[in-house]
């Protein structure tokens, strides 16, 4: 019967394929979505394979989601933007070392409009305590990203709370990735926070525009996390290492250097000098 | 390719994305018809205790969310879950799991609606040709041919347009795990929406055109089949 032909060679297939992909070397990094969104990594890994004849699949999730995801075991490699989330990671010792490999700043975009008078400026913390009274609709992250935690880090210095915030109407938690946030913001005509580099490839911008940037508070670091060996024992580490080190060497670091969006720089190589 | 700078989305790509949609729905689906036929069959004809229940517990997980599904399968599969030894999750194969945990319900139901009905109306004349009910599964399903065609085809449909299993157990991965509808809800995340859009087009397109081939053939195998009926 040839449908049990077929079948028999589509599991034949299906086997080669996943075989195939297991012979060769490979990691699974685990990323932040800002640096597959924008566009960073698929413009760095071709070199870095082309050299080192390893692929690094990514898995992009968010940085509190890429954190869970290392702890249980089914990541070689982290590449996130949260620094408190990061320690915390560090301490339980599930890391091994981490290294900055480059930063941006993250910038609060808002409708043309701007009904919260707030553009122009770059104190981020009196924007928002601006689009808290004017009650303007602002977008939230909500799903334990690096820009949800920076952005629940400002809230906090307006005194606002997620617990109080939650209890706003004119503050959406949409508990999805940056492009999601964008999308609905340029929907709603609502601000949000964004890093700098998903802002500039997005393409769906509508009438938004950036309100707020050049805050010291806005700083976005970006982590390359090895795992530790002794609890992920498991993990592909070494090979995780050697796509590490690129990162943070000099043919890396001018890699991340001379990714450009519509002819702007989005990320600032900083191993040598971390912010 | 104006989106060739920012390294997002090229032809090459595409066709990977194409490719492996069709070849983990395609394979997912033939697991699932491999395990559903007899399955659907047997219920038909086989009286057991719970029978019932199961029916409707099978009708019932026709509407089984996949996020659930994938959810569940990325605990099991996740290295630090019952099965990670495998090291199955963000892999192609995890994909065809998930798919045909969602596809095995549909085709169940629909093979048991069909061969109840045919059993209802050839049972007695199997089983008085010296038949058991064992031997019967194969004829029933012989019988029914037409209606198998639609289950796999619901199956099929059920598994390349799904995309809440596949994002969890796949994890979207250019070139390893992306599909079609993972690529959509990523081009929609980056605010391509016209890209998305086309890319949905495309979906649309394949999904007709397989059913559209499958019941094609399946009328020439009706019409060749007219007789022995």
């Amino acid at each position: 019967m040839s449908g049990i032909r077929s079948l028999v060679a589509l599991i034949a297939i299906a086997a080669a394929v996943h075989s195939a992909a297991a012979a060769e070397r490979s990691i699974t990094l685990a990323s932040t979505t800002s640096v597959e969104a924008s566009g960073l990594l698929a413009n760095i890994l071709p070199q870095f394979t082309a050299k080192s004849g390893i692929t690094v699949n990514v898995v992009a999730q968010g940085t509190g989601k890429a954190l869970d995801t290392a702890r249980r075991g089914d990541a070689d490699l982290l590449l996130v933007h949260d620094p408190e989330a990061e320690r915390q990671f560090m301490d339980e010792g599930h890391g091994a070392t981490r290294r900055q490999i480059a930063w941006n700043d993250f910038v609060i975009v808002g409708p043309s409009t701007d009904p919260a008078h707030i553009r122009g400026g770059n104190d981020s913390v009196a924007a928002l305590k601006s689009i808290a009274s004017a009650q303007a609709p602002f977008v939230s992250r909500g799903d334990k990203s690096g820009t949800n935690a920076a952005e629940l880090r400002l809230w906090k210095a307006v005194g606002q709370t997620p617990d109080t915030l939650g209890k706003e109407k004119w503050y959406r938690d949409i508990g999805g990735g940056m492009g999601e946030a964008l999308n609905v913001a340029s929907a709603m005509s609502a601000y949000t926070l964004s890093d700098r580099g998903t802002w500039l490839s997005f393409n769906n911008k509508g009438s938004l525009v950036i309100a707020i940037e050049g805050d010291s508070r806005l700083i976005n670091r970006y982590d390359v996390i090895e795992l530790d060996p002794q609890k992920h024992a498991g993990s592909n580490l070494d090979v995780a290492k050697i796509f590490a080190d690129w990162l943070v060497s000099p043919e890396g670091q001018q890699a991340i250097g001379a990714y450009q969006v519509k002819g702007q720089k989005l990320f600032n190589p900083s191993a040598a000098d971390p912010k | 390719m104006c989106y060739a700078d920012t390294g997002a989305f090229r032809l090459h790509d595409f066709f990977e994305i194409v490719g492996l949609s069709i070849g983990v729905s395609l394979a997912a689906t033939a697991l699932a018809t491999v395990v559903s036929l007899p399955a659907g069959a047997a219920l038909a004809i086989f009286p057991f205790r719970g029978r019932r229940l199961l029916v409707v517990l099978i009708n019932a997980l026709f509407g089984l969310p996949p996020v659930v599904v994938g959810l569940i399968l990325y605990l099991a599969l996740s290295r630090s879950g019952p099965l990670g030894f495998l090291q199955l999750l963000f892999t192609p194969a995890a994909m065809v799991i998930a798919q045909t945990l969602l596809a095995v319900p549909i085709i169940t139901a629909l093979v048991h609606r069909a061969g109840e009905r045919a059993w209802a109306r050839y049972g007695d004349e199997l089983i008085s040709d010296g038949a058991s009910r064992a031997q019967s599964i194969p004829q029933i399903l012989a019988i029914i041919r037409a209606d198998l065609l639609t289950a796999i085809l619901a199956g099929f449909g059920r598994t390349v347009s799904e995309v809440g299993a596949v994002i969890l157990v796949g994890g979207n991965i250019r070139g390893l795990t992306r599909t079609m509808t993972t690529a959509i809800a990523l081009q929609t995340s980056q605010g391509d929406l016209s890209l998305a859009l086309a890319l949905g087009a495309v979906l649309v397109g394949i999904s007709i055109s397989i059913s559209a081939a499958a019941f094609a053939l399946a009328g020439r195998a009706r019409t060749a089949g007219s007789d022995e009926a």
